[in-house]
């Protein structure tokens, strides 16, 4: 069967540029009100189980969160009365934001106003909840080698350590169709077919409790929303904003309560369930998945009843512009991690359906032409690519692509498929899959993926393999040799296998004790109710009640370690230009480029702890003047020099990025040190972990926390990116790099690889220009690659943003898996999208 | 391995990921050596077949390098790939080409065995007999004509352009191959409406030919003049106007029956 689609483009209306100009208006601005009725509710309920009590908390919230229609809206609900503003989640963390109250307004990246009377009212709210939050938890279940390994920097958890998890697709299909009604029969029919003396009973029974309570709240929440509608209809002077009031008000007393009868319907049954799920928990990346696919069936039949084309692209705007809306304060470090406001609400369109044939339709295409008329970095638009793909599908999302925003992203169902099986995923589901947050595929409605759950940086064993485990004067690892012990380049490749398996146990450790933490603390029941299988199992998705379980930790920085390998494989062994002493010494003097502040303060931390070890007191004059010491330390000539040939030689040996063979199958076998372990390895909810390589943007905070390393590059700057080759390292155009990127193993990462790319406009322009790019994006997925994404703007412009932000506030660019305002980046991750190879050269 | 793919010549660079030199994505090999002494030519480094050494920024490169058949398709096939999703493939640059027939045409023929498709930029300077043994081996002729003026064309390149004009018939009257005119435009020698025009309407007159690309002159290679110790000639000559190229785009398509593009 091949199905009929209509591609032709349609125009934006007036209302959404409105929409948008009044959702930019001001800074975002945290709200205290989640956070009261939180903690007022909790209070009452001292001694029932924990998931009744959660359920109880989120109906008191959405009975009384303060709402707000906003100016010409059709889709209608909003977490806070500010624009973007956003709630805080005391029940995960809420030290660094009490710690941070000064901050937080004025940090470089994603700053959020506060006003002192909310700083005062969270206070007082936060104050309950020492002691009982699920960080502490997780921090007591942590083995001390764990927390020793994250001061040190091996890997950060902080995702999931101090918010709430997301990282899901529910079933909005079924809420569409059946509505909550429908979900309150089938929970009560099970909770009615549960026998007192069934062991689980306690259990399921309360979680059952919890959904029907849970779908009480947000039935309630919805009805508020109609009942104000009504009232400002009766105020609205303007007869057509009055009929809209009145037909916001007839949507909102009948979804997400019942089946959508409509698209529209349908529209606002989505969103409102998109939204409050981000009022449960805080955890983001709650990925509406295929929306094209679940629409489609209301957008089908409402246009035989002549709704037009352009109203459904209105509405589907208005959604685009409220998942926008949303939005989140993460602590000053995280949001140098995962930076640009960004809620990684993952939407998908095309690949193929359950039965293997394309899927490509109307909405497929209305949902590009939505991110081109809202220009937004919500949703995080992804494409599923296949060798069926609807060309002019594909051709589509390229015009999209070039404009620059960073969208869509494409994703290889010829690679992502496979992978999945190989994770004991049926076919068929598999055919179904969507992406989760920047890159992680999963079977909706089915899987609890845990897919950020660690950044795990690949550069740190490195460094211990040459301190032999000593990191800033102490222990920090296992002790793998001394480097004279190292006689060939096995023995030393062995040394950093060892120090990778070594930490990535104590990852584990970290994850599977915050797994545990959310467990007991914050079972979700409404989120558990719109997944397979917690219902018939009587567990909460926390508990490992989701069908498919897994905890998708990431790995980063492979061209560093490639890199270094290779350094050390050709110039210490093969060619014995250096000695493996020399380049320890080069790397702990930075190459003899001077110290910055960081390396200053490390220093001054090991001679503090030498001089302590010997039983002296250390005085805080003491170590200010080491740390002046260090940086007017001149490196004495005869070593600058060394450190230069030494620098020189390896910058003339082969990279990863570059087509070359030899470098990419270290590369592969490097990835494989950090995707191997992993599978070994089971969470809490009886799943296994699996392995991303994807940093998210925390390549650039994390990579300030990182040394030299032997492929040359300077201690502190940012890690590679993604699993693309190291900035400015690739010299032989886009194709070689998408080859040496393709010949890693990209299956066994099954919790996604990310690779970024940027191209000039230029090298897009023209009809033909589209087409170049397509086939070229197909070149490599032909190759098994998995995942390819772009940003298309030039140099010039980026500087020229730098420089005069204010003329550049919409500048959309592409961070990581998802994009981002170019103008909200800190400047040394803006220097790092900067620096990014520009692929396309034109002679 | 059969034996064509032993033949060796001497190339100045490869590049990978051109999409502006015939269809699709291609990887241009750079022959070097050239018969002709363009004044504007932006790769002055191909037009000697001696290896030489070019400083540019500073540092010095040596340009030209002998090299195998085998050796060059083992990084024209790395993109095999991406040929095939563009119809793009492999196309021969200079320098001309044809000053080292048997290595071009063994680079044609190999890349045709991996099923890869071909090109050749070339301005046909070369007896048609040798011409004629290239062409089983490739899919399009990309081919210069730069004046009708057999003076004036000398003045400027150092040689006349009888033969070129005469091969450009031969090779359209073969039928073996999809030839395509290109014309640079180069402000004060051939960029007036009716010099221009006069090209065009010999490329309308040649058998099965319809397609003319107009290449507007650019001063990308005045960098390499200096790095080989050359005068740039050019002088300070701006690039033709993006108007002024639609203009003659324009005259193109009214006085003949071509379509015309501008740029590769």
């Amino acid at each position: 069967m091949v199905r009929v689609y209509d591609g032709t483009k349609i125009a934006k209306s007036d209302r959404i540029k409105k929409l948008v100009d009044h959702l930019y208006a001001k800074m975002p601005e945290i709200e205290a009100a989640r956070a009261e009725l939180l903690t007022e509710s909790f209070k009452e309920t001292e001694n029932e189980p924990m998931v009744i009590r959660k359920a109880k908390s989120f109906y008191h919230i959405l009975d009384k969160l303060p709402i707000v229609i906003r100016p010409l809206e059709l889709i209608v609900g909003s977490t806070t009365i500010a624009p973007r503003g956003c709630q805080t989640y005391p029940e995960f963390s809420y030290d660094w934001l009490e710690a941070e109250f000064e901050t937080v307004e004025h940090r470089s990246a994603d700053p959020f106003y506060i006003s002192d009377d909310t700083k005062k009212r969270l206070k007082a709210a936060n104050a309950y909840w020492a002691g009982r939050t699920t960080s502490e938890l997780a921090t007591s279940y942590m083995t001390p080698e764990t927390l020793r390994a994250m001061k040190h920097n091996f890997f950060t958890p902080g995702n999931y350590f101090y918010n709430g998890v997301g990282h899901i697709t529910v079933q909005y299909w079924k809420v569409l169709e059946i509505g909550l009604e429908g979900y309150k029969e089938e929970v009560s029919r099970e909770l009615a077919s549960c026998n007192v003396g069934d062991a689980n009973y306690a259990k399921k029974s309360r979680l059952l409790q919890a959904m029907l309570i849970s779908c009480d709240a947000i039935i309630r929440y919805a009805e508020r929303y109609s009942e104000l509608a009504n009232e400002m209809a009766a105020k609205e002077s303007n007869p057509s904003r009055k009929a809209e009031l009145l037909q916001i008000a007839k949507n909102c007393h009948n979804v997400p309560r019942k089946g959508a009868k409509t698209f529209y319907e349908a529209c606002q049954s989505f969103w409102f369930i998109q939204q409050v799920m981000q009022i449960e928990s805080s955890g983001h990346s709650i990925s509406p998945g295929r929306f094209d696919q679940y629409m489609y069936p209301y957008y089908e039949n409402c246009r035989k009843n002549g709704m037009t084309r352009e109203f459904a692209q209105e509405l589907i705007d208005c959604i685009w512009v409220k998942l926008n809306d949303l939005n989140k304060c993460r602590d000053a470090a995280s949001a140098e991690g995962f930076a640009g406001y960004s809620l990684f609400q993952n939407l998908i369109v095309g690949g193929q359906d359950e039965m293997g044939m394309d899927a490509t339709n109307d909405l497929s295409f209305m949902c590009i032409t939505a991110s081109e008329h809202v220009f937004l970095p919500m949703p995080s638009l992804s494409i599923r690519v296949w060798n069926g793909s609807s060309k002019e599908l594909l051709l589509r999302a390229a015009e999209l692509t070039r404009t620059g925003i960073g969208l869509p992203a494409y994703y290889n169902d010829e690679a992502i498929i496979p992978a999945m099986c190989a994770r004991g995923i049926p076919y068929q589901e598999a055919l179904n899959y969507n992406i989760i947050g920047c890159v992680e595929p999963q079977v909706p409605g089915k899987t609890d993926g845990w897919h950020d759950a660690a950044f795990f940086n690949m550069c740190r064993p490195l460094e211990m393999v040459f301190t032999n485990g000593i990191d800033l004067g102490e222990v920090a690892s296992i002790q793998t040799g001394d480097l004279d012990s190292f006689t060939t380049f096995e023995d030393f490749f062995e040394a950093y296998k060892k120090q990778m398996e070594y930490n990535i146990e104590l990852m584990v450790n970290a994850d599977n004790a915050i797994d545990q933490a959310h467990a007991e603390r914050c079972p979700l029941a409404l989120q558990s109710m719109l997944m397979d299988d917690c219902i018939k199992r009587g567990l909460s998705v926390q508990e490992g009640g989701a069908t498919y379980n897994f905890t998708g930790p990431q790995g980063f920085g492979i061209a560093n370690v490639a890199d270094s390998l290779y350094t050390v494989r050709e110039l210490v062994f093969n060619q014995k230009k250096i000695t493996l002493k020399e380049l320890a010494q080069a790397l702990k003097m930075n190459f003899g480029q001077g110290f910055d502040a960081t390396s200053a303060k490390e220093i001054a931390t090991q001679v503090s702890a030498q001089v302590a070890a010997q039983g002296q007191e250390v005085t805080p004059e003491m170590v200010a003047a080491i740390i002046k010491g260090v940086l007017e330390y001149k490196v004495p000539e005869g070593d600058a020099k060394r450190y230069k040939e030494i620098m020189d030689m390896i910058d003339d040996i082969p990279k990863y990025g570059n087509d070359n063979d030899d470098v990419d199958a270290l590369a592969r076998e490097a990835a494989y040190t950090y995707t191997r372990p992993l599978p070994k390895y089971k969470n809490p909810r009886g799943g296994i972990f699996q392995a991303g390589l994807y940093p998210v943007s925390a390549n650039v905070p994390l990579g300030a926390q990182t040394g030299a390393t032997p492929d040359g590059r300077l201690a502190h700057t940012p890690v590679a990116d993604g699993v693309g080759p190291t900035s400015g390292r690739d010299l032989n155009g886009p194709t070689a790099v998408c080859n040496s990127v393709a010949k890693l193993d990209h299956a066994i990462a099954s919790n996604g690889t990310l690779f970024n790319m940027k191209m000039s406009p230029s090298a897009m322009s023209g009809e033909q220009g589209l087409e170049d790019f397509v086939a070229m994006m197909r070149g490599f997925f032909d190759q098994k690659a998995f995942h390819m994404q772009f940003n298309v703007v030039d140099r010039e412009t980026l500087l020229d943003a730098q420089a005069h932000p204010e003329k550049y506030a919409g500048l959309v660019v592409r961070v990581a898996g998802y994009s981002a305002l170019f103008t909200t980046l800190s400047k040394s991750l803006q220097d790092d999208i900067i620096k990014r190879t520009e692929q396309a050269k034109f002679r | 391995m059969s034996d064509y793919r032993n033949t060796t010549g001497r190339i100045f660079d490869i590049q990978r990921y051109s999409i502006h030199d015939g269809v699709g994505i291609r990887t241009i090999v750079f022959l070097k050596g050239c018969a002709l002494r363009c004044r504007w030519c932006c790769n002055p480094e191909s037009q000697s077949f001696d290896i030489q050494t070019m400083t540019i920024n500073g540092k010095s490169k040596v340009y030209g390098k002998d090299v195998t058949v085998e050796e060059v398709m083992e990084v024209v096939k790395r993109d095999m790939p991406y040929y095939k999703r563009s119809n793009g493939g492999l196309t021969l640059s200079g320098g001309e080409s044809l000053l080292q027939p048997e290595f071009a045409r063994d680079l044609l023929h190999a890349a045709k065995d991996l099923g890869i498709g071909t090109a050749l930029e070339s301005m046909g300077f070369a007896k048609y007999e040798t011409i004629e043994t290239i062409l089983p081996y490739l899919d399009t002729y990309l081919m210069d004509i730069k004046h009708m003026d057999p003076r004036k064309h000398e003045q400027w390149t150092g040689k006349e352009n009888t033969l070129m004009i005469e091969n450009a018939m031969k090779i359209a009257k073969s039928g073996m191959t999809n030839l395509v005119i290109r014309v640079p435009v180069i402000p004060g020698f051939n960029d007036s409406v009716e010099e221009i025009l006069a090209i065009a309407r010999y490329a309308d007159s040649l058998p099965g030919v319809n397609k003319i690309h107009l290449l507007p002159y650019h001063r990308y290679g005045e960098g390499k003049y200096a790095g080989l110790g050359r005068d740039y000639l050019m002088g300070e000559v701006p690039s033709p106007t993006d108007e002024y190229m639609e203009k003659l785009k324009a005259a193109v398509v009214r006085e003949t029956a071509l379509t015309c593009q501008i740029g590769g």
